[in-house]
């Protein structure tokens, strides 16, 4: 039942800050990021399960339909619209061209998974990358062109060497 | 115009701008990669309420009464409405065609009447300012059920024991038909050897990422209704809500923006998208509803959910005499409209052993009612029935003479040179390849080595196992789909093309987009006809205010018909642009060409931009002469007529490991040959068919809808109802045969579906040839681990 407990926050979303925003104690940070304009969050099941909704929490991938927008606060938020570092622009590049996305849904969350596995600063065999994005739904690749595009990238971007 | 003189060869790589057939990134690929895309759930409105149904807990019951007085004094609540309301404003419907038959449906309500038939069907409807303040409001709407018997089991529901679910019927047959070409049980007696199996393929669901979702909005100063709707045929969406809320159809206008997945899924009428539409009318405000997951699972269309009886006989050559099957389903307690539930058995009817030549065929559907979520069609619609029954039956064959399988398809499949013919059924078929493509196939596979790797690893207690399988796939529907039984479905598609006066090509198709690459593709086609660059050319789609009336995207169809019309649309164009430079540059006709943005003169010499055309034409009109035809736009249509679809066909095969230990099936290898025609775009095509054949996958090993006894559905989650993840998932080998269908100038088939037609019966086959050495063989899909022990008698 309704619990509408409010609490002011702030915290810096890309890199701009945001302060002193009221929300909803029981407001979760997927749909409060939504709420903000950050609309390429997108909420695939709101479980923590398909991973369409990830984005980086002082760095490190997160499920934002799992944490509340208030456990956020003076953390440093990043979506996949502040995802633009050379590095993942060249990630961007390889997605493209290996079509590793069709309607996109989940593109967003498969970003900042593939954002920790260029940070890890290694390379990976292919069995290990299916690994990795095993947290992220796609219904509509079958994943291969995202395995292909994470590997690119990763050669791309000569993690490793 | 000479065709040959001014139109080149398609998908020849050897001019400028010859964009059909090259592999070219989708340009709109970046936006969505980034998070730019528009979804429904995206659109924020002035004055937009949102709204939260109330849904049926029980698969069967009577509404006693509905209390909704404490919902409506929630702080945020708009109002709070049921049926009552609704049934003021929206008609109800009902899931029948006048083509196949009697089918027998009952009339549907927006939200349940007086009883609910499944659990989750929308009963009333909060409208808030909030989303999650119509959630809590929806608490505190009171219902009185009372329980009655759910009819649950298909196999039961025809006893004369088995509670009747709509009272008004005798019992709870939906629809049945039968199928009989020559004389099935005397070429059973005369068959050497006679092979039965049976098979099982649970329920599912096409789980598209981005759940249903739509916004509504009623301008009552223009009597317009305006419905961003997250769908695939927009113009079939328009008809339905102009006939139910009693609209000028002309004043229905549906937006499709970016669609997150859709699978068939998105292309049904669902109550709740309908009452939400209702809604907006009596509030006079936009509204919008987005389906939450769970809600998802419960009231997007299931598909499957099918029990197969199947019969091959055989000569002791190896030719196959007689086939027969008997297929039973159960769609849930309404046919859903307006393409109604008997489709997919019709396809099994159809499509069962639609490869082979088969002198005698018998085939019987009976479609049934059940208090559970409404089944009709999600992707590849029942083809994977009847490929896995087809190729079922085969594999037993063959291993029952004691022939490679390979060979004994071989001599039945249906010969390249014997098109145009019929499958078993008597449906025509036409420009097919199945030797092609298995011969294809099999050097892929390499299937010496394969035997020799199952052999050995068998040496070591591994259990491999490899398949091959062959498969029709429906594409290109004519009117003979929906259209002639009375759905307001357009089997015809239409394309505008102008050029700006900026040079820029413009397309509206009625073709719609949920992430196949529908915008690249009429892309290429217009800049390969036209001969301008791609990036010259914008597409419009997805607005009934804005394209040409058409079908939308459906049954792999947006290619081959939609992708005509732009072809047609665009050599008008080009004819109309050739004609007014002929004056501007004082030349011949045939001796101009376009060519990246310019008029050239094909013996070289002076040229004009399409830019310079377009601005002569648009601002300077009077340098023309009197009664020059200065048309820059063009628009062209397409039907397939003359047969009732544009068949592909397939070849694929799997290689698997089943762990006799543990029942778990790892899939080592797959591979596909395709032969979808003209590839407009192969990265796409084989995209289409790797993300089809996961979805498939996805069915024969994981996917199911599980009911308990009551009728409630219990792993209607992302967590607990299992879909394809990438570690499970092979590398999909794909390659192509092509040839072309002779029902257009493109030649382009369908590419869609095939790979979640065929992975099933492929996946199956292997699992069942790697435990013959253990003599038992597994029926039912998904083929989860504990079937698998179970077939191995461990558990």
């Amino acid at each position: 039942m309704s619990n509408l407990n409010k609490t002011t926050i702030s915290m810096i979303i890309n890199n701009e800050n945001y302060d002193d925003i009221t929300v909803e104690t029981r407001q979760h940070l997927g749909d409060f990021l939504r709420d903000l304009g950050f609309k390429g969050t997108h909420l695939g099941c709101e479980q923590g399960a398909c991973g369409a909704c990830n984005v980086l929490v002082d760095g490190e991938s997160v499920r934002s339909c799992l944490m509340l927008a208030v456990q956020a606060n003076g953390k440093k938020i990043t979506t996949v619209e502040g995802l633009n570092s050379s590095e993942m622009e060249i990630v961007k590049d390889c997605f493209v061209k290996n079509n590793a996305m069709q309607c996109g849904f989940c593109s967003s969350g498969m970003l900042m998974t593939t954002y920790e596995i260029v940070k890890s600063n290694r390379k990976y065999s292919r069995e290990e990358i299916r690994e990795m994005i095993s947290g992220n739904y796609c219904r509509c690749t079958g994943y291969q062109a995202i395995v292909d595009a994470v590997e690119d990238s990763l050669n791309k971007i000569n993690v490793g060497v | 115009m000479d065709d040959l003189n001014q139109n080149p060869k398609l998908g020849a790589a050897d001019r400028p701008n010859s964009y059909i057939g090259r592999s070219v990134p989708r340009e709109r690929a970046k936006k969505l990669l980034e998070g730019k895309g528009k979804y429904v759930d995206d659109i924020l409105l002035p004055r937009m309420a949102h709204l939260s149904y109330v849904r049926s807990p029980f698969a069967h019951a009577k509404i006693k009464s509905i209390n909704i007085e404490n919902a409506k004094k929630y702080p945020g609540v708009l109002n709070v409405f049921t049926i009552d309301d609704i049934e003021k404003v929206c008609t109800p419907w009902q899931g029948v065609l006048g083509h196949l038959g009697e089918m027998r449906s009952p009339t549907q309500y927006p939200l349940a009447k007086d009883i609910v038939r499944w659990q989750g069907e929308p009963v009333a409807v909060v409208v808030a300012n909030k989303r999650a303040v119509a959630e809590d409001a929806s608490e505190l709407v009171e219902i009185d059920y009372e329980d009655l018997d759910a009819q649950l089991d298909m196999e039961t529901a025809m006893d004369k024991s088995t509670k009747v679910i709509h009272d008004d019927l005798e019992n709870n047959l939906f629809w049945t038909r039968t199928v009989n070409q020559g004389n099935v049980s005397e070429a059973f007696k005369q068959s050497h050897i006679v092979e039965e199996v049976t098979l099982d393929f649970a329920r599912h669901t096409g789980v598209t990422l981005e759940t249903r979702a739509i916004v509504a909005d009623w301008d009552s100063s223009e009597e317009k209704m305006t419905v961003y709707h997250n769908g695939q045929a927009p113009h079939m969406m328009q008809s339905i809500i102009a006939k139910h809320l009693n609209l000028s159809e002309g004043l229905v206008r549906i937006i499709s923006c970016d669609v997150g997945g859709s699978f068939g899924i998105k292309v049904h009428v669902y109550p709740d998208e309908m009452v939400t539409v209702a809604v907006s009318k009596l509030l006079k405000r936009p509204v919008k509803f987005v389906a939450d997951r769970l809600e998802s699972y419960s009231t997007d269309i299931h598909s499957r959910c099918h029990k197969i009886l199947g019969k091959i006989g055989v000569d002791d050559k190896g030719k196959i005499l007689a086939f027969e099957i008997d297929d039973l389903s159960g769609i849930g307690p309404f046919s859903v409209y307006p393409r109604t539930s008997a489709i997919e058995t019709n396809q099994v009817l159809n499509l069962s052993a639609a490869s082979y030549v088969v002198p005698n065929y018998k085939a019987k559907g009976t479609v049934v009612f059940q208090n559970k979520t409404p089944m009709c069609q999600y992707r590849a619609v029942g083809h994977p029935i009847a490929v896995a029954i087809t190729e079922a039956l085969v594999d037993k064959a063959a291993n029952a003479l004691d022939m490679d399988r390979y060979e004994f398809r071989k001599i039945n499949l249906i010969p390249d040179n014997s098109y145009p013919t019929k499958t078993p059924s008597g449906v025509p078929l036409e420009d097919l390849s199945h030797e092609a493509c298995i011969e294809k196939l099999k050097k892929m596979m390499n299937i010496s080595e394969l035997e020799k790797y199952k052999k050995e690893s068998l040496a070591n207690g591994k259990y491999k196992g490899f398949s091959i399988i062959n498969m029709v796939e429906v594409t290109n529907p004519s009117p003979a789909f929906y259209g002639v039984g009375g759905a307001p479905i357009s089997s015809q598609d239409g394309a505008s093309i102008r050029l700006e006066g900026s040079g820029a090509v413009h397309i509206s198709t009625s073709i719609t987009e949920q992430g196949q690459g529908t915008e690249a593709v009429m892309q290429q086609i217009a800049a390969d006809q036209l001969g301008v660059k791609i990036d010259t050319v914008r597409v419009t789609h997805g607005d009934t205010d804005a394209t040409p009336y058409g079908g939308g995207t459906w049954a792999s169809r947006g290619a081959g018909i939609g992708g005509e019309a732009v072809l047609k649309a665009s050599r008008k164009l080009k004819e109309n642009i050739l004609n007014i430079a002929a004056v501007i540059m004082q030349s011949e006709v045939n001796n101009l060409d376009v060519q990246n943005d310019q008029v050239i003169r094909k013996d070289g010499g002076e040229v004009i931009s399409l830019k310079d055309l377009a601005q002569i034409v648009y601002y300077r009109g009077h340098e023309l002469p009197p009664g020059t035809n200065a048309e820059l736009i063009a628009t062209a249509s397409f039907s397939i007529e003359g047969i009732p679809f544009v068949f592909t066909n397939s070849a694929m095969g799997c290689l698997v490991d089943v762990d006799v230990d543990t029942g778990l099936t790892k899939i080592e290898k797959f591979w596909a040959v395709e032969d979808c025609g003209t590839q407009i775009n192969p990265k796409l095509v084989e995209e289409q068919i790797r993300g089809g054949v996961v979805q498939g996958i996805g069915g024969a090993l994981y996917e199911e809808c599980i009911y308990d006894e009551m009728g409630n559905l219990t792993n209607g989650n992302m967590a607990d109802y299992l879909v394809p993840m990438a570690y499970e998932m092979p590398d999909i080998i794909v390659d192509h045969v092509t040839t072309n269908s002779g029902r257009s100038i493109l030649g382009a088939k369908g590419a869609g579906e095939a790979g979640t037609g065929g992975a099933p019966g492929a996946i199956m086959n292997a699992i069942n040839d790697a435990l013959i050495p253990l003599n038992t063989q597994v029926t039912s899909q998904p083929i989860t681990p504990e079937k698998v022990l179970k077939a191995l008698g461990k558990i």
